[in-house]
């Protein structure tokens, strides 16, 4: 995968040029860098892990206007904004930073969408830690960094409260229609950059609400969903048109789109194939992938049974496999849903986890357990196949892998016995089939993963492109959300030459009469 | 939103269900369901596709009155809106010239064996029909299948019709007086598939089963419908739903099918005082 390190020249002259702005100059002088090195990181407001793990309202409250723009005081407003290197989609992160410290919330919002049209998630779900945050030139002088994260979801946020949403003016139509297939983060994103361009946009959908990941997988209490209903009712009122309940593949192939008059496409079907440990048991009831116990939890609601017509086995025992941001998001699910005992269970040690420390520390508040160098082997079910213990192996850490971490070795003879009530498989997922399954031209890696080129995110398909999960295996909102916005641009100038090739063969045909 | 156009009766418990939807109807071949959703508080279930219209737009289907989501479809009327009418899902039936094929369909199973009886039969084969009913006043779409059978057999617990028998003795009755069946397809609850498919196995005829798990997304997204084949895991969504019925682990699928039973009995005890307090 090329990650690209170097900022983009038009990137750097535009963080210039609102660098020399004189509203700058004159914030940057009223109060010195050294003052500002002083000023302590705004603490998120958070509500008492033992209130909160009890229901699924959501854990931080979001900073108010007040702490906002004192955080906002701590950027030092660097000439050199290392900040936006790490932001996939290169959002100009001092701009809007600074635009609140003045206090200035509409024109912050307006900045940070030119870039993300999906602040109030991204602020929410983010690694910001390992990315903005991780290369803030104040984390290098003082060890804390700006709270870039939380100024953003204080940004989206201060917006919807108004409910007064900013729409940018749409040019004339330009008269193509693209197709967006899947309406996860790379989709959504896709969608109203090229709204914003005047091209037609559809976005099909297979489930019955839009989201993607982020309706049937991320929760409640992280990612409440009138914040996600509100991103996907802008892209509306920016002219896209949602096709829920359509399977491209199955009720119409990426090819019959196109003989409808579909002149680009892009591919954001995601990682929606579950993997499993295949060790005997796993078949038992019980035992779910986390994409099915999160899918009954957050899209059927099965929090709210009988309410809600689709059921969830309450654990009282539950054991989660993995130690990414999912396995966090099912524990912390099954603690909700009344689990005695919440477990992770994890191969490796607390520090190869790639699960957000945030996430990871509001687990433990929340009194989630941690069993770190721990395999299953074996799960052992009842007399009714429900699954009532599992046989573990301890683990100990040899040389790193291809990963960089380091591989975790079974330890011969340590196996021991774990009664648990409940699994919950959280080892990632590959990349849906459907789509490859039903385009033949379309060109497929050895992981089922779409192919394509890195620089442009075009695929095998001339005027199909792809990003997301889909091309990545399981990565991030924030990655898919970075393929999908090189993906517009590309599909924009894609459809703009495909304009002047057309006026060049009509003008062509002119000539010849 | 999916316009119901229409919903019947059929016989006591078993309602169709025909929906609009020209772009599955477009597209749906044998052997293929699609997942439905009542309402906005509704469960995702699958149910096979019976029958379409290509021109109308259309998608039948029918369905046995069991939980809570069959429940409230089988009080919709024409003119009504269910949110979830998706497809078509799963890989098709295989449609092949075999010789002698013997469909075997049971409950819902009558009617999701009339496509392929129809497809099986255009495709040149011979075809023999058994229908399975407890009694004869279960019986429907006797016609229908007739018209699409060289033979057709009613295997029933009472007097009425020519087997006065259980299924799989039925179809070895079957089985010894044809000289030659190259193929069983059979549809209908768990029962039913693993018992013809118990008693196909000593003849050595392949038998292809349509099965049923619990589901919630149907694109092989969740693994909820996971089976086991040839002890391999497969999901019955992509992978399926056909499978052949010598290699499937029928425990493990009667157990997993089970997993809410409790739940179901408690969501439709809620249902119905809601509904009718």
């Amino acid at each position: 995968m090329t990650e690209k390190k170097e900022m983009a020249p038009e990137l750097k002259e535009g963080l210039k040029a609102e660098f020399n702005k004189e509203w700058r100059k004159e914030l940057r002088k009223s109060l010195p860098v050294k003052e500002r090195t002083k000023l302590r990181r705004q603490k998120m407001p958070e509500r008492k892990p033992e209130e909160r793990n009890v229901d699924f309202d959501e854990v931080n409250l979001g900073l108010d206007a007040r702490k906002a723009k004192k955080e906002a005081q701590r950027c030092l407003d660097c000439a050199n904004p290392q900040c936006v290197l790490g932001c996939p989609v290169g959002i100009d992160i001092p701009t809007f930073i600074k635009l609140i410290e003045i206090g200035d919330f509409a024109q912050s919002i307006q900045k940070m969408k030119e870039t993300n049209s999906l602040p109030a998630i991204c602020g929410r779900v983010c690694p910001q830690e390992t990315q903005c945050e991780e290369l803030c030139n104040l984390k290098k002088a003082t060890g804390t960094p700006v709270a870039i994260g939380n100024l953003e979801r204080f940004i989206a946020d201060y917006e919807m409260s108004q409910g007064d949403v900013y729409i940018p003016q749409i040019p004339p139509p330009t008269g193509y229609k693209v197709a967006i297939i899947g309406a996860g983060p790379a989709g959504l994103t896709v969608a109203g950059e090229l709204a914003k361009k005047g091209h037609k946009v559809t976005i099909f959908e297979a489930l019955h609400v839009a989201g993607g990941v982020l309706a049937y997988g991320i929760p409640e209490f992280r990612l409440p969903k009138k914040n996600l209903q509100a991103e996907v009712d802008y892209l509306k009122r920016l002219g896209v048109e949602l096709k829920t309940n359509f399977i491209v593949g199955l009720t119409a192939t990426l090819e019959d789109l196109r003989n409808d008059g579909f002149d680009a496409f892009f591919i954001g079907t995601g990682a929606g194939l579950p993997n499993f440990m295949r060790v005997p048991g796993e078949n038992l009831i019980g035992i779910y992938s986390a994409n099915e116990y999160l899918t009954r939890v957050n899209l059927m609601r099965a929090y709210d049974f009988p309410k809600y017509d689709t059921p969830v086995f309450l654990g009282k025992r539950a054991a989660v496999l993995g130690g990414g941001n999912v396995a966090m998001d099912s524990v912390r699910t099954a603690k909700r849903l009344g689990a005695e005992l919440a477990a992770i269970v994890y191969r490796r040690s607390r520090i190869e986890m790639p699960a957000r420390i945030e996430e990871v520390h509001h687990a433990e508040e929340e009194g989630i357990e941690f069993h770190f160098l721990t395999t299953p082997t074996k799960f052992i079910g009842d007399e009714k196949h429900q699954v009532k213990a599992m046989e573990c192996l301890r683990m100990e850490l040899g040389e790193p892998d291809s990963s960089g971490r380091r591989r975790p070795i079974p330890i011969e003879g340590s196996e021991f016995i774990m009664d648990v009530d409940m699994v919950v498989v959280a080892i990632g997922n590959s990349p849906n089939p459907l789509i490859p399954q039903t385009t033949p031209q379309l060109k497929v890696g050895k992981w089922g993963n779409v192919e394509v080129d890195w620089d442009t995110m075009a695929t095998s398909i001339e005027g199909v492109y792809a990003g997301g999960d889909i091309i990545r295996g399981g990565a991030t909102v924030i990655l898919a959300m970075g393929d999908a916005r090189i993906a517009a641009a590309e599909m924009d100038k894609y459809l703009n030459t495909k304009k002047s090739k057309l006026q060049g063969t009509k003008s062509k045909k002119r000539r010849a009469k | 939103m999916a316009k119901i156009l229409l919903r019947e009766r059929l016989v006591p418990n078993i309602h169709i269900l025909e929906v609009y939807s020209p772009d599955i109807a477009r597209k749906c071949k044998p052997g293929q369901f699609v997942i439905i959703m009542p309402d906005e508080h509704g469960e995702r279930i699958p149910l096979t596709i019976a029958d379409w219209d290509r021109k109308k737009g259309s998608v039948t289907s029918v369905f046995m009155v069991v939980g809570t989501s069959t429940h409230k479809l089988s009080i919709l009327k024409a003119g009504d809106e269910i949110p979830v009418f998706v497809g078509p899902l799963g890989r098709p039936s295989e449609i092949k010239k075999y010789g002698t094929v013997l469909c075997a369909g049971g409950c819902f199973g009558i009617a999701a064996i009339y496509p392929l009886a129809r497809a099986l039969k255009k495709a040149g084969n011979k075809v023999i029909t058994v229908l399975d009913v407890k009694a004869n006043y279960l019986l429907y779409w006797e016609d229908k299948l007739r018209a699409e059978s060289d033979l057709l057999f009613i295997s029933a617990r009472d007097s009425f019709y020519d087997c006065k028998d259980y299924i799989p003795r039925t179809l070895k009755n079957i089985m010894k007086k044809e000289s030659e069946i190259h193929r069983v397809h059979s549809i209908g609850c768990t029962y039913l598939m693993s018992t013809c498919s118990e008693a196909t196995k000593p003849y050595g005829i392949k038998t292809i089963v349509s099965l049923n798990p619990i589901m919630v997304d149907g694109t092989g997204m969740c693994g909820a419908c996971r089976v086991t084949v040839d002890g391999k895991t497969k999901f019955a969504c992509v992978d399926g739903p056909d499978f052949d019925g010598h290699l499937v682990d029928w425990e493990e699928l009667f157990s997993r099918r089970k997993s809410y039973f409790e739940d179901e009995i408690q969501s439709l005890c809620y249902w119905e005082k809601k509904e009718f307090p």
